[in-house]
């Protein structure tokens, strides 16, 4: 369980995070929505340690991140699964070296294991086919030309779902999604909303999806919160925010209604 | 008479100010000269602790080598070459103008070797390498920094001291001595080359009088010298890349800072070792 409390963060001048207090409780998946530039991302990099609080506590399993030690906070990132905004390819490696690269510099070097983890999780993201429904020379040749290429090679919704496959590797308790489905078709973002409540389902996966993507938001969530001007606005499931009364939220949701109403 | 006034007037004021404002911007300057160099300092200090981990991680310093050692290699002997030969120019041109020209024939060579040993090969170079090496780790690691690269790596818990900063200067240590010998040999042909041609020298006045005046120390002094000359450049490198910010420009902006930095941390560096060695 993740325990977030009474924090506040700003850059220079910038008050983005101004209170923020929550829990994320196990085995579940909260989705934090709101608009753009409010904090969700940072708020994110708080929970894991890449950004430091200026004032608050954060609290995993009983641990405080602020009081880790450097190797015991690298211990409790192993836990972890992370997709950044952006991907974060690393741009001189290959797709399966990028996936790997966490085994392999914490010593896993049979290359067999390797592959496995690779092919697992490329085929989970929907970037391979599923090997049971294709011939092995097909799903082969399929993954020689997917795995050698440098994320420069890849169109932006393949990066994407790289970088998806990549927090997947190893099987963390913990995955935070970073706006997993930003600029991918409808159907692969469905592919990926089905992965993420599967996750959660059959692995007991901890999830934490930051998405402006309403569907996801009603497939995926047990509890959804909105950020609002660095501060808790909503939080409740996705039924008590379809009935919220709060102008924000409601706004909020209209906005979305129109913009998909819109789509011919 | 007025305007008389106000300047008497606000002269003193405006002194104390301008004199607070110096000490103001220097105090500030010192004060983020120290705070830099504490950081570089922790930077070093963390690279430390994973030199032993260079055997385990030997991929990606052997990658390094061949980047800083391969990759430097013509650009290090087109300018030793060049350096030997504008030093030999230097010297009997010097020795020409007082007609002392035949009385210094046996000591040419020896001083163009001390000179280009101990001096003009490790500091040339490692103003090159500044260029090439340090410029290319900044921007590097700091397009890294700028697109979340450095933060994925945090989260698979491997530590970017470890695995992007030990093998850049682990690399530099190792490969900047090397460099220096060849560069030391091409400057003694290039030396060579124009005391033939132009000065008309027998072969072997040139090489007799090196191999008199030779001694290890001065190549030991040379390498050394490079050897911390790399480290400090690829330090500072991967230092400016873990703090860049702000996008292309940003990685733009480090490039140019980390030669900066580098190259005067270099002829610092030089003034001191001339000092205590
Ligand atoms: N490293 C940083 N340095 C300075 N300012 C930052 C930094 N990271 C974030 N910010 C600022 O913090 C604010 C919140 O950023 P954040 O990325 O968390 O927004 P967000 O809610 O994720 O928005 P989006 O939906 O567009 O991704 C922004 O105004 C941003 O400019
Ligand atoms: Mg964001």
């Amino acid at each position: 369980m993740i325990v977030i409390d009474n924090v506040h963060k700003a850059f220079g001048p910038k008050q983005v995070l101004r209170g923020v207090s929550m829990l994320i409780p196990e085995g579940e998946t909260t989705v934090i929505i709101g608009r753009s530039g409010t904090g969700k991302s940072v708020l994110l990099k708080l929970i894991v340690g890449l950004l430091e609080p200026d004032e608050g506590t954060i609290t995993i399993d009983g641990r405080r991140v602020d009081l880790m030690s450097e190797s015991e906070r690298y211990q409790m990132r192993r836990r972890f699964g992370y997709v950044f905004q952006g991907a974060a390819l690393f741009d001189s490696m290959t797709v399966a070296d990028n996936l790997v690269l966490g085994l392999y510099e914490h010593g896993e070097r049979n290359t067999e294991v390797l592959r496995e983890e690779v092919v697992r999780n490329l085929v989970n993201v929907g970037l391979l086919p599923d090997p049971r429904t294709v011939s092995a020379s097909v799903f082969n040749q399929a993954y020689e030309i997917l795995a050698n290429k440098k994320p420069a090679e890849l169109s932006g919704g393949m990066r994407k779902r790289v970088g998806v496959a990549r927090a997947l590797v190893g099987s963390p308790e913990y995955i935070f999604y970073d706006e997993p489905t930003t600029g991918l078709d409808p159907i692969t973002s469905e592919q990926i909303d089905d992965l993420v409540a599967a996750l959660t389902h059959k692995l007991d996966v901890t999830s934490v999806v930051i998405t402006h993507d309403i569907f996801s938001v009603y497939k995926v969530a047990h509890t959804v919160i909105m950020l609002d001007e660095g501060l808790i606005r909503f939080r409740g499931t996705p039924l008590e925010l379809r009935s919220s009364h709060d102008p924000v939220v409601h706004e909020f949701l209209e906005r979305y209604a129109h913009s998909h109403a819109e789509v011919p | 008479m007025i305007g008389e006034d106000r300047t008497t007037s606000s002269d003193d004021g405006e002194e104390g100010g301008l004199l607070n404002a110096t000490f103001g911007a220097l105090g500030r300057v010192l004060m983020g000269f120290f705070a830099e160099f504490g950081r570089i300092v922790l930077l070093l200090r963390s690279v430390i602790r994973y030199i032993p981990t260079a055997i385990r991680s030997r991929r990606l310093v052997l990658e390094q080598m061949y980047m800083i050692g391969v990759g430097s290699l013509p650009l290090v002997l087109l300018i030793g070459s060049f350096t030997g030969a504008i030093a030999a120019l230097q010297a009997t041109n010097l020795f020409a103008k007082f007609n002392l020209l035949a009385l210094a024939r046996p000591f040419v060579g020896g001083s163009i070797a001390t000179v280009v040993f101990t001096e003009l090969s490790p500091v040339l170079t490692a103003l090159v390498i500044a260029g090439r090496v340090g410029g290319s780790i900044a921007a590097q690691i700091g397009t890294m920094k700028v697109s979340e690269q450095i933060d994925a790596l945090e989260m698979m818990a491997v530590h970017p001291s470890r695995y992007l900063a030990m093998p850049r200067v682990m690399a530099a240590l190792v490969m900047m001595p090397m460099l220096i010998v060849f560069s030391d040999l091409v400057a003694l042909l290039g030396a060579f080359l124009l005391v033939i041609l132009k000065f008309t020298f027998q072969p072997a006045d040139y090489w007799d009088s090196i191999r008199r005046f030779f001694s290890v120390y001065e190549i030991v002094v040379g390498m050394l010298k490079s050897a911390t000359f790399g480290g400090v450049t690829a330090l500072i490198g991967c230092y400016v890349g873990f703090n860049t910010e702000g996008g292309a420009e940003g990685v733009g902006n480090s490039t140019v800072r980390s030669f900066t930095l580098s190259s005067a941390a270099i002829l610092v560096l030089d003034a001191l070792f001339g000092y205590v060695l």
